[in-house]
Parts: C-alpha cells; sequence; structure tokens
C-alpha cells in the first residue's frame, strides 16, 4: 500500500519530481524533532549525545579514509574490490607489530614483539604501549602501515588484477574476492584467530556536560589528527601536483585523458599506492581506537567503508570521507533509538536504501 | 571400441560417475593406508558424499542464479539461515513442554516447520531482489551481501535470543545459538528400522553409521530431483527468457518480456531450495548458532561453481566433487597420512617458533605447525586456485557449455561458415 501510495505521488508528479529528497528530509525532520524531545525530556542527556556523536565522528573518519581508496579503484578500474577489507587488516598487523618492536625493543624477544605475541607470548601489558608512553612507536607504526598498505596494493594489482583487467568488472570482482580470503587467511596462518590487546590506557579529556561528562581518549585525538592532515595532503596532491590533475582527468574520462597524452599506467599505480596507504592508515588506527585487532578487523569494516563510498558517490575522494563520516554518525549516533545488535544492521540498512533510491550517491561522477 | 567409449563420455551422468568415482578411489585408498576397517571407510566415503551431495545444491542454485540469469547472489548463507532458523523457531516444542534451560518454539510437527522454512526463505528473497532489479550485477551483489549480513546480526542480536510475543514465547538463541530438531531418519532406524541396524551390525557397522548412510542417501536423492528441475527449468521457455536475460536484458524487454518477474520468479525459487539447503545441512547437525553462516561458505560454494563452469549444471556438480573431494576434506586426510608415516618430535607452537627452529635448521616444528593449519590453509589455497583460474581458465571446465537463448546456434553456423570458406579457399 505504501508503494501505490509512492507510486501515485511520483506518476501524478505531486511533489514536482523531488519526492525522494523530500521524503528523505521530511525522515530527517521527524528525527530531528524526537531528538530534541527527548534531550529536552531528559531521556536522552547531553553528554550521551555528545559522547555519540564524537564517537560517530572518529568512526567515521576512520570508514572515510579506508573508503578513498576503494572509491578511487571503483571509479578508475572499474570493479568493487572485495580485497580493500585484508588490506585494511594485513597493514595494521605489519604497523602494530612494527610499534611494538619499537616499544618493546631490548627488553623482548624481536620475534614475540613483532608478532603480537601470538600464543600467549607476549601481553600489552608487559610492553605497555599508549598513545602518551610510546608516541614514537605509534608514529613509526602508523607510517609502517601506511608503507605496508601501498606496497601490498600495488604488488596485488601486479600479480592478480593488472592481467585480467579486460576480463570485465565482474571478473576482477570474483578475483578480488579469492585476494580477499587469501589475506584473511595467510593472517590467520600468522597468527591464528586469536584477538589481540594492543595498548594500555592513555589519559582521558573529561568534559563536563549536563547528564555526565563527554570523554575525549586520547587514541581519538590522534586519530582526528592524523586523518585531518591526511585529508589536507590529498586534497593538495589532487589539486596542486600534476599527477593529482591527471587522475581527476582520468576519472572523469579516461579515454580522453589517454588521448591527451596522461599515463595511464603511472596513475593507477599512484592510484593503488594512495588507496593501500590510506587502508594501512585507517587500519593502523582502528585498532588503535577500539585497543584490540584480529584477523577480521578490516573485513567487519569493509561493508560499512562500501556503504560511505556508495552514499558519497563513487569516484569523489571528499564524497568517500564526507560519506564515511555521516556512516559513522548514523552508526552511533542511531544508538538513541535502536539496540547496540542493531546499529551496524542500520548502517547496512541505509546502504541498500542509497543504492535503490539514489546510487550516485551524494557527489558521484566527479573525482573531486 | 575407443571410439564406444568415448561417446560414452560424452553422457553427462557417465563424466559425474567417473569423477566421482575417481575421488572415491583416492579416498579408499587412503583409508587403506591410514588402516581403516570396513566401519572406517565407509564413514569416510558418506562424509565425502554428504558434502559434496550439499554443496552441489549450492552451486547448482549459484548456477541458476548467475549461469542462467546474470544474477550475482553472494549472499547464499543468508537464506540457508532464514530456511533453517525458521524451521527450527516453527518446530521446537512449546514453552512448558520443551526440556528446561533450551528455548521453546511453537511445536509444530516437522514437515509443515520445514515448508515454513522454505517458504521464509523464498519470502526473503522476494524482498532481496524486488527493490534491487534495477541494479547492476556489482551492486546487487553488494545488496545481497548486506542482506545476508543483516540476516546474520539479526540471528545474533541479543535482543531476540528468547522473546515473547502475543504471549508465546520463541526466540533465536541469540550468539549462542539454538538447538534444532531430532532427524526423522535417526527417529526410522530407532523404531520400525531396528532390524536393519541389526543385520548391519554383524558387518561391523554401528546404527549411527547405517543412520548417516540412509541419509545421505535421500540427501542424494534431494540432489537429482533439485538437479532435474533445474534442467526442466533451464530448457522450458521460461529458461530460454531468463538466458535472454543474461545475455541482453534490454533485447529481451525490446521482445515484450517482463524481465522483472522473470527475474523475481528465478531468485525466489533460488532462494527456496536454499533454504531447503540449510534445513538439512545445518539443522540436521543438531545445533545453530549465527557463527555458522558466514562468508567463506558463500566463497566455497561460489568456487565450486567456477571450477566447474558457470552456465553448466554438470558442471557445477562436477566442480562439487572436485572442490570437496581435493580442496576441502583433501587437506585432512594429506595430514593424517603425514602423521602416520612421517615421524614428527615436538609439539605445535606459534608462527615465529616455527620459522625461528625452520632457520636454525629443524625442519619439524614447520611442519607440525603446517599441520596443525590446515583449515586456514585450505581457505588459502582456494583463494590462489580461484586466481589461478580467473587468469588461465576463466571459463572453468563446462564454461563453454554455455547454453544459449535462442533455440537456432547462430554463432555456431556463423563459425562453421567461416571455417568452410576458409577450407575451400574462398575469399570473403
Amino acid at each position: 500500500m505504501l508503494m501505490s501510495i509512492v507510486d501515485t505521488i511520483k506518476q501524478r508528479d505531486l511533489l514536482g519530481g523531488n519526492t525522494r529528497l523530500i521524503g528523505g528530509a521530511v525522515i530527517g525532520l521527524l528525527l530531528f524533532i524526537d531528538l530534541a524531545r527527548r534531550l529536552t525530556s531528559g531521556d536522552l542527556t547531553a553528554a550521551l549525545l555528545a559522547g555519540y556523536i564524537w564517537n560517530g565522528l572518529t568512526f567515521g573518519l576512520i570508514v572515510g579514509l579506508a573508503g578513498v581508496g576503494l572509491s578511487l579503484t571503483y571509479d578508475l578500474l572499474e570493479f568493487a574490490n572485495f580485497a580493500h577489507g585484508d588490506y585494511i587488516t594485513a597493514s595494521a598487523f605489519f604497523g602494530w607489530g612494527t610499534a611494538y618492536l619499537f616499544a618493546g625493543a631490548g627488553e623482548f624477544d624481536p620475534g614475540s614483539l613483532f608478532f603480537l605475541g601470538v600464543g600467549g607470548t607476549l601481553y600489552p601489558g608487559d610492553v605497555g604501549i599508549s598513545v602518551a608512553s610510546a608516541p614514537a612507536a605509534i608514529v613509526a607504526g602508523l607510517i609502517v602501515a601506511a608503507v605496508a598498505g601501498a606496497v601490498l596494493a600495488v604488488l596485488l594489482d601486479r600479480l592478480v588484477y593488472s592481467s585480467i583487467r579486460q576480463a570485465g568488472t565482474i571478473s576482477l570482482l570474483i578475483a578480488s574476492i579469492g585476494v580477499a580470503f587469501t589475506l584473511r587467511y595467510l593472517t590467520v596462518y600468522v597468527f591464528t584467530q586469536q584477538s589481540f590487546g594492543l595498548t594500555v590506557s592513555a589519559w582521558v579529556y573529561r568534559i563536563p556536560l549536563p547528564g555526565g561528562k563527554l570523554n575525549i581518549s586520547a587514541p581519538s585525538l590522534l586519530l582526528v589528527s592524523v586523518s585531518l592532515l591526511t585529508m589536507l595532503g590529498v586534497h593538495l596532491m589532487l589539486t596542486r601536483t600534476k599527477l593529482g590533475k591527471a587522475m581527476r582527468a582520468m576519472g572523469a574520462n579516461r579515454d580522453l585523458a589517454r588521448i591527451s597524452g596522461i599515463p595511464s599506467e603511472r596513475v593507477i599505480t599512484t592510484t593503488w599506492l594512495i588507496g593501500g596507504a590510506l587502508a594501512g592508515l585507517a587500519g593502523f588506527m582502528i585498532a588503535l581506537l577500539q585497543g584490540t585487532i584480529t584477523y577480521q578487523i578490516g573485513w567487519t569494516l569493509l561493508l560499512l567503508v562500501f556503504a560511505g563510498v556508495i552514499m558519497g558517490g563513487i569516484g569523489s575522494v571528499y564524497g568517500a570521507i564526507l560519506g564515511g563520516v555521516l556512516i559513522g554518525l548514523i552508526t552511533r549516533v542511531s544508538l538513541v533509538w535502536i539496540p547496540a545488535s542493531f546499529t551496524e544492521a542500520m548502517g547496512f540498512g541505509i546502504m541498500v536504501l542509497i543504492l535503490l533510491t539514489r546510487p550516485q550517491g551524494l557527489f558521484g561522477g566527479e573525482i573531486s | 571400441m575407443l571410439n564406444s567409449l568415448s561417446t560414452l563420455w560424452e553422457n553427462d551422468l557417465v563424466k559425474i560417475g567417473v569423477t566421482l568415482g575417481a575421488v572415491y578411489a583416492l579416498y579408499l585408498l587412503a583409508g587403506a593406508a591410514l588402516g581403516y576397517d570396513l566401519s572406517g571407510q565407509l564413514n569416510s566415503l558418506r562424509r565425502l558424499t554428504f558434502l559434496i551431495v550439499l554443496y552441489g545444491v549450492g552451486a547448482l542454485v549459484v548456477n541458476l542464479h548467475w549461469g542462467y540469469s546474470g544474477l550475482f547472489n553472494i549472499g547464499i548463507v543468508g537464506f540457508m539461515a532464514v530456511g533453517v532458523y525458521t524451521t527450527t523457531i516453527l518446530t521446537r516444542p512449546v514453552a512448558g513442554q520443551n526440556p528446561t534451560g533450551t528455548l521453546p518454539g511453537l511445536g509444530l510437527p516437522l514437515p509443515i516447520a520445514i515448508i515454513g522454512g522454505v517458504l521464509a526463505a523464498a519470502a526473503m528473497g522476494y524482498v532481496a531482489v524486488l527493490p534491487s532489479l534495477r541494479l547492476r550485477e556489482d551492486y546487487f551483489a553488494i545488496v545481497t551481501l548486506a542482506f545476508a549480513e543483516i540476516i546474520r546480526i539479526t540471528a545474533k542480536a541479543s535482543e531476540l535470543q528468547e522473546f515473547t510475543i502475543f504471549g508465546t514465547t520463541l526466540g533465536t538463541g541469540g550468539g549462542r545459538g539454538i538447538r534444532t530438531y531430532p532427524n526423522p531418519i535417526d527417529q526410522f532406524f530407532n523404531g520400525a528400522g531396528k532390524p536393519i541396524v541389526a543385520a548391519a551390525s554383524s558387518f561391523g557397522i554401528d546404527g549411527s553409521l547405517v543412520t548417516g548412510l540412509a541419509f545421505v542417501l535421500v540427501l542424494t536423492l534431494l540432489l537429482g530431483l533439485v538437479y532435474w528441475l533445474i534442467v526442466r527449468l533451464a530448457e522450458s521457455p521460461f529458461g530460454r527468457v531468463l538466458k535472454g536475460i543474461r545475455d541482453d536484458e534490454q533485447a529481451t524487454t525490446a521482445l515484450a518480456k517482463d524481465t522483472n518477474s522473470f527475474k523475481i520468479r528465478v531468485f525466489i525459487i533460488g532462494c527456496a531450495i536454499l533454504g531447503l539447503l540449510g534445513i538439512v545441512w545445518q539443522g540436521s547437525q543438531g545445533y545453530i548458532a549465527p557463527g555458522l553462516f558466514v562468508p567463506q561458505l558463500t566463497f566455497f560454494i561460489w568456487i565450486a561453481v567456477i571450477i566447474g563452469g558457470a552456465g553448466s549444471n554438470t558442471g557445477s556438480i562436477i566442480g562439487s566433487i572436485l572442490f570437496v573431494g581435493i580442496i576441502y576434506l583433501g587437506p585432512g586426510y594429506l595430514r593424517r597420512l603425514v602423521e602416520e608415516y612421517v615421524g614428527l618430535q615436538g609439539s605445535v607452537s606459534t608462527f615465529p617458533n616455527a620459522v625461528g627452529a625452520l632457520l636454525g635448521g629443524n625442519v619439524d616444528p614447520f611442519l607440525l605447525y603446517n599441520l596443525d593449519q590446515t583449515s586456514a590453509l585450505r581457505v588459502v589455497l582456494t583463494g590462489v586456485f580461484l586466481i589461478l583460474l580467473l587468469r588461465r581458465r576463466p571459463e572453468g571446465l563446462f564454461g563453454s557449455r554455455r547454453e544459449i537463448a535462442a533455440s537456432i546456434d547462430l554463432e555456431s553456423r556463423v563459425r562453421d561458415r567461416r571455417n568452410s570458406a576458409g577450407a575451400d579457399g574462398d575469399s570473403e
């Protein structure tokens, strides 16, 4: 019945062709009114809401960073890289292994350190890494994670994707699923399915607000700064450098770009490098934020990353970041209305909704 | 003689039979090397056939969706979960009659619950496909994956673990899972079939093996039924439209076929079969939990199809035989053979320790570690194999068999004409 009402509205063009937009705005308005109602009635405290928003923002920035690489390769090479989640995982393990090596060098056996004490040979409390106590180790890990991600992405492109690039988008998708499982279970082979605790707690800013306190942890501050700096860097690269302009040109119209003499192989490699590096950063930081890492850390993120990329519009760097932040906010702020078990499902539901109503997303079609 | 053998080979069933026979022979040999008695060998073959048949049904459905209709469904496990969870909830004893500490259900008889489960899976398929019809293949794939994950999250949610609605208490068991239903084959052999069990025990075969073998027989019949159904479907006018949709949807629409209706119908049929698959697969194991319905299973079923070649039913079955026999169960037998014949010292440690020992000249810890990690290495092997397949032989074993939509094969006519023109030395 709802469908027939919607159909009638569309057919008779009652809303001037903007059915979806107005529908979305109405729902948004209703939610906002309900939010205000809960705040004023005391059901929801300002501290709690602020906490949700802050968590959503930090989580969303990670999803957004991871999404940039996915979005770029989806647009440029025209396939959905389902292995992107496992790039995130693999680089995160490399990065944290390095961080542990840095922090515990000399005191502990390097094999145990680099492999995060798999099998119970080492515990986070022994090494005691946190943002406050071992900043150099964290930074080293961050850099190694980014480099590992970049190298992994280019390597896998050379090994797997480049030879079947002509085979079409579905073959590449299936190949990426193969790469995903290979990477994931190589990680299991080395690290087993164990969940690794990583850090000990650092300081927390507590901001008093009506109803309680807003907790801003040190990792989340680091996260936000790194993300913003990275986004600035990517923006500068895309707008100021020649290669960046070439990337935007190729994203817009590949054949035309080739005719104008833009070296497409270089652009493709650069795209993988950037995408992989950002995936590495995202992986390292989500592990830092959660304080734990497992072989599934990237995969559990992947569908939400897809959601963010689709919402923002495939091919748009800013869209990917904005979409990621939106997804982060939606999955955290929806805790106001739905139980925690379903917030992830809500994120997927929104993605399905976007695919069905506006598949080109918010900024669909352009690279910036 | 050779000629008649090759014409015999043309028959699909012969191909399937020979492949199966070869894999059986391999397993019997391995069993003999491991010192299995009659009971052991029968159990080994039973387990092999059990998995082959189930993967076969899954592969046939994937082939129906993808090979025939061009619908890229990677949410397979979600529909299996819907089928088995619905059946479980429908058939578990009502609150008050169930053994204490277990979840109650609606207490319906098993046959009705099974029908309910299949219908629920079909309905979920309808919900998934109806809005997604306009999407292109990769977006459709993402939507099916999202659906499967939403289903898994819902099954895992603690809020739904046990709840009361309209006065009845039911539940999904949440993350812990839920006990399913007793196997009617079990009940048969405990009742009317007791004499058969007694006769078998004189050969050293115990009751549970007899039940197991009988169940596998039933499942094989089910596979045959699904195969027959899909072949009939594919060779019908309905199937011809499906192939037309796969090859060129716009052309098919231009011929006044309501492609959406066809896609919906074939998707629902496939999802119904998947629901039944979940009911007889995970349901027959006695206990289900959300952790069973993970994308890895979808991945395995898909690779069985890809090995065999999308578009061919025979290929799907042979792909399942090869996948289960060699890639899935193979490493486990290899491990047992190595453990039996190669004396390895020491115990399993961690990867860094094993590699350290290897570099120091001691091979044993590394081998031990690998033997311990066969389940992870199995997936790595599958992934690498998939990538190699896609590079070297993307059409799989039987992909060149892809059935075309037209009843007259124009492609082969053109090819023949070109060949004969070349042979005649015509310049065209």
